[in-house]
Parts: structure tokens; C-alpha cells; sequence
């Protein structure tokens, strides 16, 4: 159908007169170019995910569980160091039957959720300021950035000595460790915000909070949902950090304390137990939040280009 | 012919939809100021399709620039009655992230037109670019001619007096723009808008202006101008095209060679 609008549109090149282009013939000319031009846009079929995606890393973790069974039983060391993959998979039935297991992760999610959530409330117009105010930028800049190299557990000690057991101090520690993530994502979201933009939304009359709005915070998304993913990994692993160290009865049983109950107890598949329960809850929340959002935000600007 | 972008008496009547008055602009350089535009004076009137032509460094792109309150003039004057501007760019500059018809309703939000009139007020810009069916595609979706018909519904979508266009077919295969001329040259006279186009290309200028005024380079001083009394609709290949072409042609290179000679 493109093509024979093609042919009744098209004067031929350098044979026309003035009087050649009649409108209905612009517009067929139009319409031919534009079928010819446009981007065709696809997505990937459900069932090539699954080969794709979902399959490999199942295999790698197959993989993991029968080379850890095949050390176990070639008895490479003894069992209260290695324990096997069943003696794991017992101690969190164990837990499932007295109820405890969805609590002690729950406990750990919802504060490393809450403080993940704290942690953007402060670190997005923080980053914003830092991005747009030249005299803040330059002044707490590069402490923002070198903060983000300081291992978030150096704060725990303090922490405790300010505020306490208590949940406001993981909150701390959290805050002290996704903060500059998130800012510094956002920073370097809005440094990649390409001038034109910027140009083109002055000119529509986006100035000043309308131009960050409208203009640049929405271009700068990519960086900062980059810095959010970072800054829930931060928020994770200092959340364990201060669970680990800091434990009291006041403070209730997370996967930090699960880990450090199981090196006094000695148990070495509760040990393994919590160490895997953290992965799995890092890997979880980055699987089911951040990549589904990071690829939607790509996929909608163009950005996904499929190979 | 029917204005299908604002009614008549909605607008302002002036006599001019921008005045330039001895423009002058210089930019610090390694050697002291350098001037780039040198004591320009220009009329756009209302309803007229100037094009602005020169070689690189005479300034064009600074001087429209300067008209769309990007930057300010270092002396002289600039008067838009009619409002702020329009701006249309070598690139397309639609944001990726809002859908075609999205980025001509934020041009119509940032207006303040109300929500409620905004979406119907962007399919009819839609329409009038003959992309009716573009509303919901995204950006990386759409050829280079598509792109840049979106981004002049955008600019219309500003409903201003004057359209300014830095090059905005420079980036496009020939089919393409030899189309989007057409295109232009019947948007600009269902609408009235005055346009200030700018172009390194002769054949351009003179295909879709009334008046073709030559910028000489380093500093840029208006150096020449043209009326083209040639009938609408053009084409590019018409001999009184070609002829006028040359004529402004040969002006041109005079202007080039000048810079050869010290």
C-alpha cells in the first residue's frame, strides 16, 4: 500500500512545474515516506524471555547447588565447616514450622525498606541542589562523593553511641549509607541532561521549578533510578552491617542477628541460612522493583536497543 | 484562507512581529571580545517568511538566538510584540520521554491552555502536520521527517506570532525536505505566523522565503537582501529559483573570498 502511494504521490525529481504539487498529492507523498521511514518497534516474546533471561542464571544456581553437594559428599572438610545444601534447607524448615522465617526477613525488609524510602526523601532534592547550585556543588560535592567509598558499617560504633539500640540508629547507618548514592545518582543524571533539552524546554517557557519539573528531572530519570538501585544496595548491606554488630533484645530478629545467632550458636547452616537470605532478599528487590522500572523507563525513550 | 491556528482577533495588531534594531553581540575570546554580530537591523513583519542566509561564523544562529531570548544582545535592540518566540531546532529536540502528542501538550500546558482542551488541541496540530494518528508514539519511534513535523506542531503548539527555525531540515535526506518545504510553505500560509528562518543553503532560502537576507561572516553585517517575487508553491528545481539562486550564490562566495584575502 506504501508503494503505490509512492507512485501517485511523487512528482519525478527535477521534472515539475510550479503547479505539480497539488495537496492530495503532499499528502500521499507523505504517507508513503513515513511508512517507508518509520521505526518498527517490537518486543521480545514471553517464551524467548524465559529462554533467554530466566533459564541461564537457573542453570548457574543448579549449578552452585550440585557443586556444593559434590564437596559435601567428596568430604572436603568437615560438615561443621561445610554444611550440605540439605542441612540448610532443614534449618529453614525448621523456621518455617515455628513461624519465625517470614518474620526475621520482614524484619530486616521493612526496616531496609523504610530506610531505603528516607534515604530518597532526603538524597533526591539534596541531589537536586547539588546538580543545580554551583557554590553547594563545589562545596559539599566531592564529600558527597567520597562518602560513598566509606563503608557505611564505620558508622554503626557512632551511631550507637548517639542514639542508642535502637531502630532510629539502623535508620542512621541506612541514611548515612544511601544517601550520597541517591544524590550522586541524580547529580550525575542531571550532568547527562543534554543542553538541547534544557534549550528547547526554555523555550517553551519551562524556567526555573516548571524547567525542573518538566525538563530535568524527567531527563535526568535514567541516572537517577541508577542511583536508586545503588542506594537500596547501600541501604541493604547497611542495614546488615549495623544488624550484625549491634544486636539487642529491644531491637528484634532480623537476617543480621539471624547471622550472628548462628556464629555464637556455632550453627553453621543458620550461618549459611541468613548469608543466603540476604542475597536472596537483595536480588529479589532489585529483580521485582528496579530492572522491571529501569527497563520500562529505557524501553519507553528508545534507549533498549535489542542486538 | 482559513487560520487554523489562533481566530484573527485574537491577536495583537502590530506592525512588525520582530524588530531588530542595531543588534550587536561579542563573545570573550582568547584575544578579547569578539564581535559576531556587527549593527544588525531587520524587520520581520507580520504574516512574512524571512530567511536568513550565510556561510558558517556570520552569526545566524546567534542572532536567532538572541530573538528568542536565549541570550542577550551585548547592544541594540530586539522586540517580539507577539510574545515569546517559537524555536525550532537543527534537531528535533522532542523529549523522549513523553509520547509525540505529550510534547505538544506540554508546550500547550506550559502556555497555560486547560487540561481539558489540551489533548483535542494537540491532535488537531497533529493533523495539521498530517501525523493524525502520531498521537501515542514515541519519539524513537518516528522517522527524521516525522520527528521534525512533531517538533513544528510543538512550536505551534506556543501559538506565537513568530516561528524561528535554526536549520531545521539540515539533518534530513533530500526527499525528505524537498516534502517538508512543501509542507512549511503550506503550514506558514494556512497560519499566518511569521517565520525567521535560518539557512546555510541558497536554494532553501529562496525555494521558501519572500525575503532572503545574506549575513556576511566575521563579524556578521547584513550584507544584501532579496525580495522573491517568485509564485507559491515553489519548487526547488524552478529556473527562476535556479536563477535568483545563483545570483545570491555568487554574492555569497564575494563574502567568503573577502575572508581570504588578509
Amino acid at each position: 500500500m506504501a508503494s503505490t502511494d509512492i507512485k501517485s504521490g511523487a512528482p519525478g525529481p527535477g521534472g515539475a512545474g510550479p503547479d505539480a504539487v497539488k495537496p492530495d498529492d503532499l499528502a500521499g507523498l507523505e504517507a508513503g515516506l513515513d511508512a517507508l521511514d518509520a521505526v518498527q518497534v517490537h518486543r521480545t516474546p514471553v517464551r524467548e524471555v524465559l529462554l533467554r533471561k530466566v533459564l541461564p542464571p537457573l542453570l548457574a544456581v543448579a549449578l552452585v547447588v550440585v557443586v556444593w553437594q559434590l564437596l559435601v559428599w567428596a568430604q572436603v572438610t568437615e560438615d561443621y565447616k561445610l554444611p550440605s545444601p540439605s542441612a540448610v534447607w532443614e534449618s529453614a524448615g525448621d523456621m518455617w514450622r515455628q513461624g519465625t522465617l517470614l518474620e526475621v526477613v520482614w524484619t530486616s525488609v521493612s526496616r531496609g525498606l523504610l530506610g531505603f524510602l528516607l534515604s530518597v526523601a532526603i538524597g533526591t532534592p539534596l541531589g537536586l541542589l547539588v546538580a543545580r547550585v554551583k557554590f553547594i556543588r563545589a562545596a559539599i560535592g566531592p564529600i558527597l562523593s567520597g562518602l560513598q567509598s566509606l563503608p557505611s558499617v564505620a558508622w554503626v560504633a557512632p551511631a550507637v553511641i548517639w542514639l542508642g539500640l535502637n531502630d532510629s540508629m539502623m535508620y542512621a547507618v541506612i541514611l548515612l549509607g544511601a544517601v550520597p548514592s541517591i544524590a550522586n545518582g541524580l547529580v550525575s543524571g542531571v550532568d547527562q541532561v543534554p543542553p538541547l533539552f534544557l534549550r528547547a524546554g526554555r523555550t517553551l517557557g519551562a524556567t526555573g521549578l516548571r524547567g525542573t519539573w518538566f525538563i530535568v528531572m524527567p531527563a535526568a530519570l535514567p541516572g537517577y533510578l541508577a542511583g536508586l538501585k545503588q542506594g537500596w544496595a547501600f541501604s541493604w548491606r547497611s542495614l546488615m552491617a549495623a544488624e550484625i554488630i549491634a544486636s539487642s533484645p529491644d531491637l528484634g530478629l532480623g537476617l543480621g542477628q539471624l547471622l550472628e545467632n548462628g556464629r555464637n550458636n556455632a550453627d553453621m547452616p543458620g550461618i549459611f541460612l541468613a548469608i543466603l537470605l540476604i542475597l536472596f532478599v537483595g536480588i529479589a528487590i532489585d529483580l521485582l522493583i528496579f530492572s522491571p522500572l529501569e527497563r520500562w523507563v529505557l524501553r519507553s525513550r528508545g534507549l533498549l536497543v535489542k542486538n | 484562507m482559513a487560520n487554523t491556528l489562533t481566530k484573527a482577533e485574537d491577536r495583537v495588531e502590530v506592525g512588525h512581529a520582530a524588530r531588530i534594531a542595531h543588534v550587536s553581540k561579542s563573545f570573550a575570546g582568547p584575544t578579547g571580545a569578539q564581535l559576531v554580530l556587527d549593527d544588525i537591523t531587520l524587520d520581520v513583519a507580520p504574516g512574512e517568511f524571512v530567511t536568513l542566509l550565510g556561510a558558517s561564523g556570520c552569526g545566524k544562529s546567534t542572532l536567532l538566538n538572541l530573538v528568542a531570548g536565549l541570550d542577550r544582545p551585548t547592544g541594540g535592540s530586539i522586540e517580539t510584540p507577539g510574545g515569546r518566540p517559537a524555536l525550532m531546532f537543527q534537531e528535533h529536540a522532542l523529549f523522549p520521554w513523553l509520547t509525540a502528542g505529550k510534547n505538544i501538550e506540554l508546550a500547550l500546558r506550559l502556555r497555560g491552555v486547560p487540561k481539558s482542551e489540551r489533548r483535542t488541541e494537540a491532535e488537531r496540530l497533529l493533523e495539521l502536520v498530517r501525523l493524525g494518528g502520531a498521537y501515542g508514539k514515541r519519539v524513537h519511534e518516528l522517522s527524521g521527517g516525522m520527528r521534525q513535523r512533531v517538533a513544528m506542531a510543538r512550536a505551534l503548539a506556543q501559538d506565537s506570532q513568530l516561528l524561528l527555525m535554526d536549520e531545521p531540515f539540515a539533518a534530513l535526506d533530500a526527499i525528505t525536505r524537498d516534502v517538508l518545504h512543501d509542507e512549511l510553505t503550506r503550514i506558514w500560509r494556512e497560519t499566518n505566523v511569521s517565520v525567521l528562518f535560518v539557512t546555510h543553503n541558497v536554494r532553501e532560502a529562496v525555494r521558501l522565503a519572500e525575503r532572503v537576507v545574506l549575513l556576511s561572516s566575521r563579524p556578521g553585517r547584513i550584507a544584501h537582501e532579496w525580495t522573491v517575487d517568485i509564485e507559491q508553491p515553489r519548487r526547488i528545481e524552478d529556473t527562476a529559483v535556479a536563477e535568483l539562486s545563483v545570483e545570491i550564490t555568487e554574492q555569497l562566495r564575494g563574502e567568503i573570498r573577502r575572508h581570504g584575502q588578509h
